[in-house]
């Protein structure tokens, strides 16, 4: 029976295929969220998979807080350009603008809390009923406990103490006016199942990922790029530092880590014998324990 | 990439999933787990032992790093389902840690409907009760096909072989021989010390098995698969709009069972008209060979017109189609079956109306017997119950085929899931 065995990587390629298609199949008007970050790139690639030789039958989404590495909006560009795929972009600074939210203040101000609003008005105004994350449940403990398809109230809400039976691999998308679904194609896939997949299917990436040289500066043991969004505090120096990046956030809130991998081969050893999580980079999870959570039930991806 | 990491590349996923009553230690059990196979991270160790210090245990609680809500943490129960991975060398796995409480049965259905294996605990200092009837019972009805009964806190009976027997007793005369269920073994462990869960105990010499990481590396899921008759729900129907594609039509699911290759005889249903399969179609190219669990695109040699719900299946093996059949239900809503109440079935990609027709019996928990007098299906409930669907289904019996076989019933009203249900 051994020839009809297929590997994990294999598997996980083709639930995450089946979810894609079931979102086309079952909403009438779905986005993609697309961050340029390697979740939303890998889920990219396999929604090109599920429904090849024809083109993707739904848009792509980004929710532009602004304070994006620029390296990341090249990528994006270039990919949406590259595949003919369209997408749909919402910025945060339209939402401060319409005084819908109101931008913190202060050197730890992040827009990341902001972009739920976005976000949600975006999904409200083109009438959406389905955004598919790359959400891993892998990353934190509050995504640990989410569905595949995440049932929405008509204000953006999740009640993780409420959610839907979800069996087998019958998924029930079924909801009233106003209500939407999340949906999590890669729920299963850990960070380094995403790096072999990457490496296995060759799949192109922002050189962000890769050993490179940056200006960068530490705060609160976390290592920051330089840039323009991040006020500094005078006790702060900027020094050149060899980094690369885990994930890819927001450029206020993602920390580099000190690597000299810059080859998909090095990052999948690097990944193999890390100790921290890659959420452990990122400043908007540590801010307080349920942070997640809290966050996700107002909305958040 | 270093040896080590690229025998990563290519590894078999087990999925599992825990079961048992509340307080048994399924979620301490993960942590251990998780903690002695080294896949837990600094920061997740670090924040649960601040968030122990916080409730003011002496100790760090693992179950932390799986109850994740904030709820589950403050109440120090599982409330939904966690899903938690990690790999050894040999394998990769994928955990679903799912609730004890009786309030929560419909989220262990949940972890335990794609599991391989399920792991069942027992407290050892109060054997086999309800709860661990329940749950074995509907692992049993889930048919997953491999069972481990881990008999828990051993430490807080000395390490007793006795107390280890007369549970195992136990649960082989209540369960396993009444049920009669093929693949169960039983394991003595301490979840919170970590007896026999990744490394062999040095309190329990009596005990030769091995320990539960390595039953867990070595258990066979291949044969488990049904490879014999073949079975492709169309989940979508791709029609490229470009000139190169012009007449393609593919029909986009994932293999429900068996094997398909380019020029099998097929019969595609509801139609019952006999082709052949043109060819399997992929992003990277054709392919030779769809199997379950490959989720594929195929092409027909015959312009025939399919849609989301129908089915492609070997010509000479067919699946019943009918709108009658029977089942054995798992309600999960508060509010009871309405008898000849009306809902929404979802069966493959499939999706109609069906109507509640006759109960047979209900399950009595207590003894797992069958009770044909009570009709009244209610949350929690286990019943055997005959439906008539608006239209045809085509269906295998869920011992047969467990994609074919099994449906959930919608509430029409609310949208909620409000049963899982097994063909008999
Ligand atoms: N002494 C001892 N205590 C244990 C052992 N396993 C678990 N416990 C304790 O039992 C209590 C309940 O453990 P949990 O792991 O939360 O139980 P659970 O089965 O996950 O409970 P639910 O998910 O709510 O159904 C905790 O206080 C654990 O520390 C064990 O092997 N020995
Ligand atoms: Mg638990």
């Amino acid at each position: 029976m051994k020839e009809y065995n297929i590997n994990h990587l294999r598997e996980l390629e083709a639930e995450s295929i089946f979810v894609i298609r079931e979102v086309a199949a079952q909403f009438e008007n779905p986005v993609m969220l697309f961050s340029g970050g390697k979740d939303s790139i890998i889920m990219f690639h396999l929604a090109r998979k599920a429904f090849a030789p024809a083109k993707v039958p739904f848009p792509m989404m980004h929710i532009d807080t602004g304070h994006n590495f620029k390296e990341t909006i090249e990528f994006r560009d270039m990919l949406m350009e590259k595949t003919g795929t369209r997408i749909i972009i919402r910025y945060v600074q339209d939402s401060i603008n319409q005084g819908k939210v109101v931008e913190e203040t202060g050197y730890n101000a992040s827009r990341n809390k902001l972009q739920t609003v976005t976000l949600l008005d975006g999904l409200e105004d083109l009438k959406i009923d389905c955004a598919m994350g790359g959400g891993r449940r892998d990353e934190e403990k509050a995504r640990a406990k989410e569905r595949f398809f995440s049932h929405r109230d008509e204000f953006g809400q999740w009640d993780p103490k409420n959610q839907r039976p979800e069996l087998w691999n019958l998924f029930n998308g079924k909801k009233n006016m106003g209500e939407h679904f999340r949906v999590f194609p890669i729920s299963n896939w850990t960070e380094m199942d995403v790096w072999q997949y990457i490496y296995l299917e060759n799949i192109e990436i922002p050189n962000l990922y890769f050993s490179h040289e940056r200006e960068v500066f530490q705060r609160d043991g976390t290592l920051l790029a330089k840039s323009d969004c991040i006020p500094m505090r005078a006790d702060e120096k900027i020094e050149k530092r060899i980094v690369r990046f885990r994930t890819i956030g927001d450029a206020t809130c993602t920390g580099a880590i000190e690597s000299k991998a810059n080859t998909l081969e090095d990052i999948i050893d690097e990944v193999a014998a890390t100790r921290t999580t890659e959420r452990g980079t990122r400043s908007d999870d540590k801010r307080s324990e349920a942070a997640m959570e809290d966050r996700k039930k107002e909305g958040y991806f | 990439m270093s040896e080590k990491a690229s025998g990563y590349l290519d590894m078999e996923l087990l999925r599992f999933t825990t079961a048992g009553s509340v307080d048994d230690g399924k979620s301490t059990l993960i942590g251990r787990l998780l903690y002695d196979s080294k896949a837990i991270f600094e920061d997740q160790m670090e924040a649960i032992e601040i968030s122990s210090k916080k409730r003011g245990d002496e100790e760090v609680d693992l179950a932390l790093l799986t109850d994740g809500l904030r709820a589950e943490r403050e109440q120090g129960i599982t409330i939904d389902v966690a899903y938690r991975y990690f790999a050894t060398p040999k394998r990769k796995f994928i955990i679903a840690d799912t609730p004890g409480h009786i309030q929560y049965t419909r989220n262990m259905v949940t972890g335990a409907s794609t599991a391989n294996a399920a792991l069942i605990l027992v407290d050892a200092r109060n054997g086999v009760i309800e709860q661990t009837l329940r749950h074995s019972y509907i692992a049993n009805l889930l048919q997953i096909p491999h069972i481990i009964v881990c008999i828990n806190k051993m430490d807080l009976v000395d390490y007793s072989q006795e107390t280890y027997d007369k549970i195992k007793a136990d649960y082989q005369k209540m369960v396993v021989d009444k049920l009669n269920i093929k693949d169960v073994r039983f394991i003595p462990i301490s979840a919170k010390l970590g007896d026999n869960v990744v490394d062999a105990s040095t309190n329990m010499d009596w005990y030769s098995g091995s320990p539960l990481l390595d039953l867990l590396e070595n258990i066979k899921i291949v044969d488990d698969r049904n490879h014999g008759d073949a079975r492709l729900p169309v989940q979508y129907v791709i029609r490229p709009q470009s000139d190169k594609y012009h007449d393609y039509r593919g029909y986009a699911g994932r293999v429900a069972s068996g094997v398909f290759r380019p020029g099998d005889k097929v019969k595609v249903l509801p139609s019952g008209i006999e082709t052949s399969i043109k060819s399997i179609d992929s992003f990277d190219g054709e392919q030779e060979v769809a199997f379950t669990p490959q989720s594929v695109t195929v092409s027909l040699s015959d312009d025939i017109d399919l849609s989301r719900g129908d089915m492609i299946v070997d010509a000479n093996n067919v699946p019943n189609v009918g709108r009658e059949f029977k089942a054995m239900l798992c309600w999960m809503n508060e509010r009871a079956m309405m008898p000849r109440g009306k809902y929404t079935i979802k069966h493959t990609t499939n999706e109609t109306r069906c109507m509640i027709g006759d109960i047979h019996f209900k399950v009595n928990i207590d003894t797992l017997n069958e009770d044909t007098d009570d009709k009244l299906v209610g949350l929690n409930d286990i019943a055997c119950v005959s439906f008539k669907a608006a239209k045809p289904l085509f269906f295998d019996s869920y011992k047969k085929n467990r994609l074919t076989g099994s449906f959930i019933l919608i509430d029409e009203g609310t949208n909620e899931t409000v049963a899982a249900g097994m063909i008999l």
